[in-house]
């Protein structure tokens, strides 16, 4: 037990991370499947309207900030980065292991105010309502935020240092696997946009607290000004969420497709530009918050910027499998999920930035359904299956093929269940965090709650069948699936100190010719 | 339970664009989707794995392939954006002959004022045809006024006027929506929009208020604030003359000027001391928390009523001045 919770590991941190992030899920989801059964009857019979904005608070604030963000970097990145660039560590061991005890006593902060009785400001802390109005424990949970953000931008720190610092011989800049670009990519956005999260909080605290004017108009303040400052850092975090997804499936696409990633270089520069241009679009959340016309026109344009950079990284997966040796194994299953979900999710996306179309769908369940798809559909799909793929060689057991293959689809069957109703409930007109509905919006809740249901078991799947490999699993080979990254070239799961021998890199990343004995030539 | 409508009402001018937007961007993704899912699925199954051994060759990539799958999807983004943006200038420029009315969201009920004097609660009566022109405003959180039918939303703020304008083209009641999270009773925040046949409209409407048209009820309060103990109708004393304030350019003690906008007027009310007219002294006390954002609306209008900008189009209430606009 100690030498966990003292632990300098990377690997043994990314462990305590998946633990913590885990819990996160199952409590998020716990809210999730209250909020969709309250749904499922117009009036709101089963909770007071007070319990359910609590619900759909707790539920996004838990989702984003204490799973999805932490969710691949701290646990799949935690663990395979330095492994795959050939380090014996991350550059700054304590300030990782700092970084879990930050998330943690955050977590707790937040988990507090919830047993407290609360939060009902939406995860989005709008002003003057989270400020002057609401009577919950708003504060607590800001804190638990804020605390969180400092894990969040320690380990970007560190992550950055480590690609800069502790790459392995021969591992230049365009060997690295494109898992480490979009880590990377996701680390400069941890850093350079989660203070501005933190000076917001601290805003919202003095306003609360202090009753210092800034965003209450009562008080001389401007309430839109939060709105800017709190997009300026969370439209970034959209990308935090989803860059390291799309680094994974990057890997799994390569890998059990048996070729090296098409347009390499693009699918590389693309995670930094999107992490860029990421930090122009903010005021495409504000278009009818009294914004200004032009700067309305503004960030709609700069929104399709960003469009474009992901655009580019579907098409090049799906050219990689073109005349490839495609392997339909779970990590593959879910990679094929994750492209299918995010490329409705990003077409989806397109819509909203469109002025002429956000206006009316805006704060309805046209934006849940669209976010969803990209952040549920896409990046919870590609931890699956980081997990999938990496989970022999974190715990040296195999998982139950059959089972794991029919999680994946029942987690796209029933993800799409619930969430494309949504679309049509959002452009008839259903407004988001609605406790009572009018009638006719039934049957699309049903269909969605009906969903959820499946979608629950899909996730409940893994869950068990993961811990009952951990005993009875088949023994993993140190490179079961034919991989190439340096995380593959040692033992499963890895020594203390990773390598043996210190590795030296001679090919570029996704080279198979040299993982492969005898071959047959195909394509 | 039963019912199952797929498509939202078509009841404004304003409906159809959106809608035909809408089509575009459907055929746009609907296009791409089955694009990929049929790439995936024909090239999965096409190359699956026949043996373990098999190596694939080494592809690169394509320049060309780069190039093209960038552009041919930027181009089509660009149409989307224009196409967006055209239809979200038309919905910031109300016309100017469009019938006023006031809003006031509260937590949880919306507040209508017609310049006749109707007030109304949730429920907004307008007469088809005729473009209609909101000017809101918010005495607590911010609320957002959504009608689906109409494809029109704006947010409702405190502390500063919002517009918003529709032109009914469906008689009929509609669903009027808060569409930005309240508090508590949010979801309760919802009421009817009633498009009436002008002829229906012009006899609902010409009743009046209970107590007079909105500009009487703004000029009462003038009176029973004390206003008009400074601001003289002649213009004697050391205040400044409210006639024909309305729509001019007001010049500041700073040096710079202003357009006397409702917004102007408001903060004049409740901030006096944030602009200061040109050659007078701040002496105005301010009426914060004396006077509600209604009792506000109602001054304004009042001092609307004292006469239009010289040289603007007679008929009084035209609004020279659309907040949006700067
Ligand atoms: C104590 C005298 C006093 C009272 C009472 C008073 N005002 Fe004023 N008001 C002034 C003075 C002096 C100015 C010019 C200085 C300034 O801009 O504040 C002014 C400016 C204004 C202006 C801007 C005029 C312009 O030409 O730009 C408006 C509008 C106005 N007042 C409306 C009102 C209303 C409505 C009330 C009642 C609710 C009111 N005032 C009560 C003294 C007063
Ligand atoms: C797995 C099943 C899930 C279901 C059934 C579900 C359901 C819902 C529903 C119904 C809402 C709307 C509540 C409302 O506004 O009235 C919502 C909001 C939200 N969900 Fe989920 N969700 C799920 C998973 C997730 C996950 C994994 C995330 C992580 C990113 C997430 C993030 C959010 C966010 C950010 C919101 C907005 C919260 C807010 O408006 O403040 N959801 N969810
Ligand atoms: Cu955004
Ligand atoms: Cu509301």
């Amino acid at each position: 037990m100690k030498s966990w919770l003292l632990t300098k590991d990377h690997k043994r941190i990314a462990v305590l991370y998946l633990a913590t992030v885990t819990l996160f899920f199952f409590l998020g989801g716990a809210f999730a499947t209250l909020i969709r059964v309250e749904l499922l009857t117009p009036q709101g019979g089963l909770v007071s309207s007070e319990t359910y904005n609590k619900l759909f608070t707790m539920h996004g604030v838990t989702m984003v900030f204490f799973f999805l963000i932490p969710s691949i970097p701290a646990t799949l990145g935690n663990f395979f980065l330095p492994l795959m660039i050939g380090a014996r560590d991350l550059a700054f061991p304590r300030i990782n292991l700092l970084s879990w005890y930050l998330l943690v006593i955050g977590g707790l902060l937040a988990l507090f105010a919830m047993l407290a009785g609360g939060v009902d400001t939406g995860w989005t802390f709008y002003t003057p309502y989270s400020t002057t109005y609401s009577n919950s424990w708003v504060i607590a949970t800001a804190l638990g935020i804020f605390v969180a953000g400092f894990s969040s931008i320690l380990t970007g720190l560190n992550f950055i240092v480590t690609v800069h610092r502790m790459r392995a011989p021969g591992m230049t800049w365009f060997r690295m696997p494109l898992f480490v670009w979009s880590m990377y990519a996701t680390s400069l956005i941890q850093v350079l946009g989660t203070p501005v999260l933190a000076v917001t909080l601290v805003l919202v605290f003095c306003e609360r607290v202090f009753h210092i004017g800034i965003f209450d108009p009562a008080l001389g303040g401007d309430p839109v000004l939060f709105q800017h400052l709190f997009w300026f850092y969370s439209h970034p975090a959209v990308y935090i969420m989803v860059l390291p997804g799309m680094g994974v499936i990057s890997e799994v696409i390569s890998v059990f497709s048996r070729k090296s990633v098409f347009g390499y270089a693009f699918v590389a520069f693309s995670s930094v530009a999107i992490a860029v241009l990421g930090f122009l679009v903010w005021g495409h959340h504000l278009f009818v918050s009294t914004q200004s016309v032009y700067a309305g026109m503004v960030f709609s344009f700069l929104s399709y910027f960003v469009a474009i950079p992901s655009a580019i990284k579907v098409f090049n997966w799906t050219a990689t499998l073109y005349k490839g040796s495609i392997s339909f194994a779970t990590p593959m299953l879910y990679a094929f999920g994750f492209i299918g979900l995010f490329t409705i999710g990003g077409l989806t996306g397109l819509f909203v930035a469109s002025l002429g179309i956000d206006v009316h769908v805006t704060d309805t369940y046209f934006v849940i359904a669209h976010f969803h798809y990209i952040m549920v559909g896409g990046t919870i799909m590609a931890y699956m299956a980081g997990m999938h793929y990496w989970w022999p060689k974190m715990t040296g057991r195999m998982y139950p093929e059959g089972w794991a293959k029919l999680s994946a689809l029942v987690i796209f069957l029933g993800f799409n269940l619930t969430f494309f109703p949504q679309f049509i409930l959002g452009y008839l007109g259903m407004p988001r965090r609605y406790h009572v509905y009018p009638d006719e919006f039934q049957v699309l809740h049903v269909l969605s709650t009906a969903g959820a249901s499946v979608l629950a078991v899909g996730y409940l799947m893994p869950m068990i069948y993961f811990i009952w490999s951990l005993r009875y699993g088949a023994l993993a080979p140190a490179n079961p699936w034919g991989a190439t990254g340096l995380e593959w070239k040692t033992a499963s799961p890895p020594p203390v100190h990773n390598f043996d021998e210190a590795p030296v890199v001679t090919h570029e990343a996704y080279d198979y010719s040299t993982v492969m004995g005898e071959v047959i030539e195909v394509g | 339970m039963g019912s199952l409508p797929l498509f939202p009402e078509q009841a404004s001018t304003i409906a159809p664009e959106v809608d035909h937007l809408l089509y575009y961007l459907l055929t746009v993704a609907v296009f791409f989707t089955l694009l990929i899912f049929g790439a995936i699925f024909y090239f999965a199954i096409r190359y699956r794995r026949r043996s373990e051994r098999e190596l694939p060759h080494v592809i690169h990539g394509g320049l060309t392939l780069e190039v093209l799958w960038s552009v041919i999807p930027f181009g089509l983004t660009m149409v989307m954006f224009s196409w967006g943006a055209s239809i979200f200038f038309t919905e910031s420029r109300p016309p100017a002959d469009a019938l006023q009315i006031y809003a006031v969201g509260k937590q949880w009920m919306w507040k209508l004022q017609h310049l006749e004097g109707q007030r109304e609660i949730n429920e907004l009566h307008i007469p088809m045809g005729r473009a209609v022109r909101l000017t809101m405003t918010s005495e607590d959180v911010i609320h957002s006024f959504f009608v689906p039918a109409f494809r029109t939303k704006e947010d409702v703020v405190p502390g500063r006027y919002s517009t918003t304008w529709f032109q009914p083209t469906k008689p009929g009641k509609y669903h009027l929506f808060c569409a930005e999270y309240c508090g508590t009773n949010h979801s309760r925040m919802i009421g009817w929009i009633y498009v009436m046949e002008p002829r229906d409209y012009e006899n609902w409407v010409s009743g009046g208020g209970p107590t007079g048209s909105l500009a009487d009820e703004g000029g009462r309060l003038f009176e029973s604030l004390a206003c008009s103990n400074c601001h003289k109708p002649d213009g004697s004393g050391r205040c400044p003359n409210l006639v024909g304030l309305f729509g001019r350019i007001v010049q500041l003690s700073n040096g710079s000027t202003v357009v006397a906008d409702e917004a102007y007027i408001r903060e004049s009310i409740l901030q006096p001391t944030a602009k200061i007219v040109a050659g007078y002294q701040p002496l105005m006390p301010t009426f914060q928390g004396l006077v509600t954002e209604e009792g506000v609306l109602e001054l304004v209008e009042y001092i609307k009523s004292l006469g239009p900008k010289p040289g603007a189009p007679a008929g009084a209430n035209v609004p020279v001045v659309v907040p949006h606009q700067q």
